[in-house]
């Protein structure tokens, strides 16, 4: 392990070197800035390789730390802190396995101001990295916000047509929750006299009732990020309108800074607040299951059908991370992955499919299956991952959550998990329907009939996603392994606060 | 001492001296030399700069207490000679090809800016009356600079009208204190409330006639009702200098006033500074949602920040965070400043000699035609939503900070409340430059496209790296006498 080399910071920062490459492309040399970009995140997936290499599993805490000084002022100290552990290590990975196949989805999708669009998507990939390895809670909330503005640009400037409403609905639906968390972190920071994040949970010295309000404050940002129901009314507008690379990076990774968000700082900061709302959080979750099901089977648009199952999946993983036992979170750390990589690789799905006849009607298609063999398979493998079929990687994150959700003394009843499991038939149906209407039967459309199968690029694309989709289906160890020790040490943390407040 | 009182308002008066021997040089010079006449202002704004950045006065308290040339106000001296060395490159090109293109623009520019500094060191209610008549005037005239076109002549004058109303208030309030206390200024005044001899009451409604005066001059609501028009009217390179300085001299005077000279009145003037600041923030933002006009846009724009900075001003009011607050307030006015001068500059690119193109509709398409100048307005605009990384998010995280810690919580949450509401008409900017079609017509005037560049990074990077600036504001905050 180098001690001295900055590996975190480079891992974050070094999106910059492609955007300056980028910058220095001449005007009309678009495979160029293609290429420059793809390079650049492949280099920071290497980065985040190497970090795995040289991350301990065994060891809960923090590594890889950098910190430095930023600013002080008379009551406080901001620091630049990261840090990677077992709560966010997979996360990372994700990101930056994630932006490289969502830059390879533009090759033929995006031809207007080529430039401009990758110089956004890596400045939101030096967001999202950020957002996973801040343990500063200024430092956070920088990052945090700071992906909000190249998302509303890729929304608003490569969109669908509703694409400014949808851009400017997603700032400011996600700006709302963050203020409230601008707040709350602003209390902290000025009480504790620092915003860091370990300090923080260590002092340990919140009292219930303002742990209360603070952890209603934080919820406000995670949980319209997740979104959780009801809070969810944006994400089908920003995931239609978004392009295809948006809407993967936009479902794969943003989303997932909402339910870290709770798992990173609600849980350990406010666990007593934790012990209180978790049956609350969780019914929410379950609402939401069973509501982002139902809603995506009448469903026409299948980006829109997609887009909703996102909030079915994540109430899944908010029930497992509220059910504040081991079994739980690990579930709930799982599928988040596992929500990154399928439905990542649904909206590459349909983005091919798009591009190739400029609709996503339900209707529109029938029998693809004769004409793209190739796809079709492909898409079967990755829808039944997102509707849980045992082998393949849904499963053991549902199977899971439903585990600790089951008997968890924090719920306090088995009847979350009983109604989430409606959830997982729901998922069938609507999964199901939606590969039946586009794919069985015979071919209905003359247009459907010349539909070329997916280019080899494309099969690159979507290659890694089904390795991990089995790989996490078949022997999910090494990535439970990955996380356990960190997940042990948290829940000791709820604990505690749960002795203590008895 | 007499001539360590002179060296203590050394900078005020090389700038007036300066402006006075200017305005004679302009009238021997020749029609070509007249053009440089806006550098040699420059010059002038920058020497004075430089005084109060390296010649540390000798004394505090100078005149016999008349002004105190302390932290705040060296801190405040500062910003009010940057935003006119500032507003010098703004007006070169403007004002030529609007056809204004006088030098007395110039001179009155520097009186303007000699009275801000004033303001910013006087301790005295004459002084601060006679150092707000000194900055108000050139402006009057600055807004009706554009004679004969209508709309200047209207602001001008609606300026003009509403600001003598304005010191009217001022006088009688002082008036007032005189009466009771027996002094004009601000310590004796202390001095002899807390020792029983003045009246408490009618300092506390002298103190309110201040609150009402400064109102109007930093365009607190409901006293903000000539904002709109005024900046409409008047010639934009004007007003990207009101915009920032009167703002700031006002509050100038707030703090110094309301921290040290009434803080007996403290209890009664908190809520009522915590209702305006309320009410500000409201006002100024939804009123700004229905503007299509950007001149408008950031009028109102300005009448919200000022809310903002009046959350500092109330949560000055508690006995330990007033060194904060005033820190806060500080780096708010410093990030509003640069943020706000850079905006105006942006809108002096696009608007066209016959005054139009200054509705939202010509900013269509500007990220086609001028990317950097988009980038550079999206900065601005996202700095005065206060997205991080910008100065304006570090801006309202310590002014909503100071008022957490003075227990203002109300408060905080509506400014952050409204900060989301001005985050639609910020964005709607953005929206237009980046996602419509059109054919703007930027200018691309050379020291206009550098003032941009210059308030852009620093907007950015001074968000990035903050202490020196922080540094300074704080050091400005400590070392003001506070009760």
């Amino acid at each position: 392990m180098q001690l001295t080399f900055p590996l975190l910071s480079t891992l974050i920062f070094l999106p910059l070197v492609g955007i300056l490459v980028l910058l220095l492309v001449p005007g009309r040399r678009t495979s160029l800035m293609r290429w420059a970009a793809l390079l650049t995140t492949l280099a920071v997936l290497a980065v985040s390789l190497v970090v795995l290499a040289s991350f301990d599993p065994e060891n809960p805490s923090l590594q890889l730390v950098e910190r430095h000084l930023w600013f002080a002022v008379a009551g406080f100290r901001v620091e630049y802190f990261v840090g990677v552990d077992g709560l966010s290590i997979l996360l990372v990975l994700l990101t930056t396995l994630l932006m490289g196949l969502a830059i390879l989805s533009t090759w033929t999708a995006v031809h207007e101001r080529v430039r401009e669009f990758m110089i956004f998507f890596l400045l939101l990939e030096i967001g999202m990295v950020g957002v996973f390895l801040a343990m500063d809670l200024f430092l956070f909330y920088v990052f945090w916000e700071f992906t909000l503005v190249p998302m509303y640009f890729l929304i608003g400037m490569w969109g669908g047509e509703r694409r400014m409403y949808a851009a400017v609905k997603f700032f400011l639906y996600t700006m709302a929750g963050s203020i409230l968390m601008l707040l709350a972190i602003l209390w902290l920071g000025l009480e504790g006299g620092s915003f860091n994040v370990p300090d923080l949970i260590a002092r340990a010295a919140i009292p219930a009732g303002t742990q209360f309000w603070l952890f209603l404050a934080f919820a406000a940002a995670f949980a319209i990020k997740v979104p959780m129901w009801p809070l969810h009314s944006w994400l089908p507008d920003a995931h239609v309108e978004a392009p295809t690379a948006g809407s993967v990076i936009l479902a794969g990774v943003l989303l997932k800074m909402g339910t870290y968000g709770f798992l990173r700082f609600n849980i350990p900061l406010f666990p007593q607040a934790s012990l209180q709302l978790a049956p609350w959080i969780a019914a929410l979750g379950v609402i939401g299951i069973v509501y982002g099901a139902a809603v995506s089977y009448p469903q026409r648009d299948v980006k829109k059908l997609v887009a909703y199952s996102s909030v079915s999946h994540l109430g899944f993983v908010m029930l497992g991370l509220f059910a504040l036992n081991a079994e739980g979170i690990q579930g709930g750390l799982l599928q988040m992955v596992n929500h990154g990589l399928s439905t990542g690789a649904l909206f590459l799905i349909v983005g091919m499919l798009y591009e190739r006849r400029h609709t996503r009607e339900l209707d529109a298609f029938g029998g693809l299956w004769k004409v793209m063999p190739l796809y079709a398979a492909l898409t079967l493998i990755v829808a039944l991952s997102s509707m849980g079929l045992p082998g393949l990687n849904g499963f053991v994150g549902e199977f899971t959550i439903l585990l600790g959700s089951y008997g968890s003394e924090a719920l306090g009843s088995p009847w979350f998990a009983g109604v989430a499991v409606i959830g997982i038939i729901l998922a069938a149906i609507y999964i199901l329907y939606m590969f039946q209407k586009m794919f069985l039967g015979p071919v209905t459309q003359e247009a459907n009939r010349t539909l070329k199968d997916l280019h080899w690029r494309e099969v690159v694309t979507l290659f890694p996603l089904i390795v991990l989709i089995f790989w996490i289906g078949l022997y999910p160890a090494p990535f439970f392994n990955l996380m356990s020790a960190s997940v042990n040490r948290l829940v000791e943390t709820v604990q505690v606060a749960a002795l203590a407040a008895h | 001492m007499p001539q360590a009182d002179l060296l203590a308002i050394l900078p005020i008066v090389v700038l007036s001296a300066w402006a006075c021997a200017l305005l004679l040089i302009e009238a021997f010079l020749s029609g070509r030399a007249k053009a440089a006449v806006p550098w040699l202002a420059a010059a002038g704004l920058l020497a004075a700069l430089a005084l109060v950045v390296a010649v540390p006065p000798p004394v505090v308290s100078a005149y016999g207490g008349m002004v105190e040339v302390d932290g705040l106000g060296r801190f405040l001296e500062a910003l009010f000679l940057l935003a006119g060395t500032l507003a010098v490159p703004l007006a070169v090109d403007y004002t030529r090809r609007q056809g204004i293109a006088r030098g007395e623009y110039y001179t009155l520019l520097m009186f303007s800016v000699a009275g801000m500094m004033l303001i910013a060191v006087a301790a005295d209610l004459i002084v601060v009356f006679l150092a707000l008549e000194l900055l108000s005037i050139p402006l009057y005239v600055l807004a009706a600079f554009a004679w004969p076109r209508p709309e200047s002549e209207e602001s001008g004058m609606k300026y003009f009208l509403l600001g003598a109303f304005a010191s009217a208030f001022l006088v009688y309030g002082t008036a007032l204190a005189y009466g009771t206390a027996g002094s004009t200024n601000l310590r004796v005044i202390l001095a002899s409330l807390q020792a029983g001899q003045a009246d408490a009451l009618i300092v506390a409604v002298a103190a309110a006639l201040w609150l009402v005066g400064l109102g109007f001059k930093v365009a607190a609501v409901p006293f903000h009702m000539w904002t709109p028009d005024v900046y409409d009217g008047a010639p934009t390179s004007a007003v990207a200098f009101m915009a920032v300085g009167a703002k700031a001299a006002g509050f100038a005077v707030l703090l110094r006033l309301l921290l040290i000279g009434f803080p007996m009145a403290a209890n009664t003037w908190a809520p009522i500074v915590g209702v305006v600041a309320a009410l500000t923030m409201i006002w100024g933002n939804v009123a700004a949602i229905a503007q299509t006009n950007i001149k408008r846009m950031l009028a109102y724009s300005s009448i919200a920040h000022a809310g903002y900075l009046m959350v500092a001003v109330a949560a000055g009011s508690s006995v330990d965070g007033a060194a904060g607050a005033v820190s806060a307030a500080l780096f708010y006015l410093l990030a509003y400043g640069i943020t706000t001068i850079g905006a105006w500059a942006v809108v002096l690119a696009l608007e066209r000699s016959d005054g139009t193109g200054t509705s939202l509709d010509d900013y269509a398409g500007l990220a086609r035609r001028r990317p950097w100048m988009a980038l550079a307005m999206s900065v601005f605009m996202l700095s005065l939503i206060g997205v991080p990384p910008t100065l304006g998010f570090l801006g309202k995280f310590f002014v909503f900070g100071s008022a957490i810690s003075a227990g203002l919580v109300g408060l905080a949450v509506i400014g952050v409340l409204t900060s989301l509401v001005s985050a639609y008409y910020y964005l709607r900017v953005v929206v237009y430059m980046y996602m419509r079609a059109g054919e703007p017509e930027p200018r691309a005037e050379v020291w206009l496209t550098a003032a941009i560049a210059a308030t852009a990074a620093a907007t950015f990077f001074l968000g990035l790296l903050p202490q020196p600036l922080l540094d300074l504001a704080v050091r400005a905050g400590l070392s003001a006498p506070i009760h």
